[in-house]
């Protein structure tokens, strides 16, 4: 594998003067005063993205995503530092390519493809491939004005995308779309990726950035505040977004190596918890159907006038398959007081397809965890399901069948 | 930089069309206005001009001396003008795509300029036509106009692109433009002879670059003879001077420009 991607000690930092007047005396004095402070948006920003991988780049609204994504694109200049690209890139910034309000669908297709250097007899070839992928039918000689935003982006992926780039940049434009052509876009981008295509994702979708990407960076105040696997990134800037005033974000490495996220404010924690099986032991590995039981040990480290204790069960790539908490089972708990540590059992059947899953479980006031957060913990146990007892089936639920044939 | 060009010909040649098609989308006789327009022009200049109020120029005894006078000089005047007013906002009106997709900045105005040359050609062809009708046709000295439609071009061109990258930056130039093209036009002797302007006048005029590249093209069409030169030389000069510039400006701030807009 060749490096793709190379972004060394980059910076950018925009100039911001007092006035205007400034601007034109630091222009045309040819002494060095220096009449501007620089606001730095991006700070010492280093990754490297081999050909074929994805990178997900996570971050709050002025994280400095998007600038990051212009600088990596071309259409903005770092201030300092170095941005090494190999080969043919398509960006999708903005939700969009810039398309003409008045011109068609077609001409703004033929445009937008000059503009990313490929010559009229390139698109005239691929004209068709646009539209096919675009499916928007008839719109496609209309002017884009009359357009709604799904079919532009529509258009903008299939211009894009109409010829494979070696780097396919995408800046939040698929979740605009409605959810097939999320799928299609997505189908496509994967296609890509097995022929080599560098993906950078920004998103705010989580499944997206899970079920695509390779490596996450977590984007914070201009720095890579955190680097890693998908699903520990996401993990730990859901608990980013959850947090408030002095909460803390800690990550610990557990036995089987993955990193478990854990924040909240600590006035209660999850102190031990497992999944007992039908003859009471504590084991790892369920069949699939077995009857099973979650046992949670909170302990109490300050008085709480209400605890509510939530789980949810994750799949590997950390979608969520089933979620549901002591609030909705009707089981709050008022005025709890240090020392007084609560044990929950929670039985249920394991009709879970064969696979390894996560638990993971938040202990808050009201059923959201945004209200307040006493412990919010990710991966706080992993089990294996295995299929012993029935007949083969695929995906992640045991939906029992009973099949009939009438021959007529 | 013009390799860049080279490689991106389609491109500009693309923006020139949807120039056009822009301008005329929607209306019913399309790009017949472009021809309409200046036809128009040239009927008003010589209709009112010649047969109506019979205005002559001193020393032309032609009775159409004026009329070519004005045209010659408007022609010109509105190649500069095209050139000037729409390369000092072509960074902003295409803000839209700069933003989003990474290509050479430079194309745009090199489509602007494009645009205006084929602009002044297809009115250029129906003064020529009048001239052969009404029997004015300069003959040879015709040629002299291109090398001073080179200097002209490069003139604006420089200026156009030092104007529209500090436009980018400092919004007051878009305003002080339409002002200074305003000053300019009745500091140049396009609608009047430099000769009924008082002698210590008629210094200042020279001064202006203008002048120099309308005057050789009144001088060609109007008295069809060669112009002198030398005044469009140093028009030259100052044109590759200004082109420097432009591209020393645009070089230097190109990579700002974006995070302006």
């Amino acid at each position: 594998m060749s490096t793709s991607i190379q972004v060394s000690n980059l910076g950018k930092g925009y100039k911001q003067y007092p006035n205007q007047w400034s601007r034109l005396l630091e222009w045309i004095i040819p002494t060095n005063r220096i009449r501007h402070h620089v606001k730095w948006i991006l700070k010492d920003i280093n990754f490297t993205v081999q050909a074929g991988q994805a990178l997900g780049i996570i971050g709050m609204n002025g994280a400095g995503k998007s600038t990051l994504l212009k600088i990596i694109t071309g259409t903005s200049y770092q201030t300092t530092g170095d941005v090494q690209i190999y080969g043919k890139v398509a960006a999708l910034l903005e939700l969009g390519m810039g398309f003409h309000p008045d011109f068609t669908g077609r001409q703004n297709a033929i445009m937008s493809g000059q503009l990313m250097g490929y010559s009229l007899a390139e698109i005239m070839d691929h004209m068709e491939n646009i539209e096919d992928f675009a499916e928007i039918g008839t719109a496609i000689d209309e002017p884009v004005r009359t357009y709604s935003s799904g079919m532009q982006v529509r258009l903008a992926f299939s211009v894009a995308t109409a010829i494979r780039p070696d780097v396919l940049i995408v800046d939040e434009a698929l979740s605009v779309g409605d959810a097939y052509f999320q799928h299609k876009s997505f189908a496509r981008i994967r296609e890509f990726r097995e022929q080599g295509t560098t993906l950078l994702l920004v998103s705010h979708d989580k499944a997206a950035i899970q079920s695509i990407c390779d490596r996450a960076i977590l984007l914070k105040d201009g720095v890579v505040f955190k680097e890693g696997k998908p699903e520990e990134i996401m993990d730990f800037y859901n608990a980013m977004i959850a947090e408030k005033g002095n909460e803390t974000v800690r990550q610990v490495a557990t036995e089987s190596g993955k990193i478990q996220t854990i924040s909240g404010t600590g006035e209660a924690e999850v102190e031990e918890i497992y999944l007992l099986n039908g003859k009471g032991n504590i084991v790892e590995i369920f069949d699939v159907g077995e009857s099973v039981s979650l046992r949670v040990k909170v302990r109490i480290n300050v008085s709480i006038p209400r605890l509510v204790l939530g789980y949810m069960i994750k799949d590997s790539l950390g979608q969520v398959i089933y979620g549901t908490n002591t609030y909705l089972g009707e089981l709050t708990e008022c005025d709890v007081e240090p020392g007084q540590d609560l044990v929950y059992d929670i039985k249920f059947q394991m009709n879970l397809g064969p696979g390894s899953y996560s638990i993971a479980t938040a202990l808050v006031s009201t059923d959201t965890h945004l209200a307040n957060n006493y412990e919010w913990r990710d991966l706080a146990l992993i089990f294996t399901v295995v299929n012993l007892t029935h007949t083969h089936f695929a995906g992640c639920v045991w939906l029992e069948s009973q099949m009939e044939v009438t021959r007529l | 930089m013009f390799k860049t060009i080279v490689q991106y010909r389609q491109f500009i040649w693309s923006c020139v069309k949807r120039e056009f098609q822009s301008r005329y989308r929607k209306s019913l006789l399309g790009s017949a206005w472009a021809v309409i327009n200046p036809l128009a022009m040239i009927i008003v200049y010589t209709v009112i001009f010649s047969q109506v109020m019979k205005a002559k120029l001193p020393g032309i005894d032609s009775t159409f001396g004026y009329s070519i006078f004005l045209c010659a000089g408007t022609l010109t005047w509105g190649l500069f003008a095209e050139i000037i007013g729409r390369s000092t906002t072509v960074f902003l009106d295409n803000a839209n795509i700069l933003k989003k997709i990474n290509f050479p900045r430079i194309c745009l105005p090199v489509a602007i300029i494009c645009t205006a040359i084929i602009n002044f050609l297809i009115i250029s062809f129906l003064f020529l036509m009048f001239l052969i009708f009404t029997g004015n046709f300069p003959g040879i000295e015709i040629l002299a106009i291109v090398p001073l439609l080179l200097i002209l071009i490069l003139f604006s061109a420089g200026l156009g692109i030092t104007l529209g990258v500090l436009n980018v930056f400092f919004r007051d130039v878009g305003q002080m433009v339409g002002i200074l093209l305003q000053f300019w036009f009745w500091f140049t002797p396009i609608v009047y002879p430099p000769t009924i302007i008082p002698i210590w006048a008629r210094g200042f005029l020279a001064w202006n670059p203008m002048t120099q590249i309308v005057r050789a093209f009144q001088i060609i069409f109007v008295e069809k003879r060669w112009p002198d030169m030398e005044g469009p030389l140093i028009v030259a000069v100052l044109s590759v001077g200004l082109c420097m510039l432009a591209l020393r400006l645009y070089r230097r701030h190109v990579g700002e420009m974006v995070d302006e807009l």
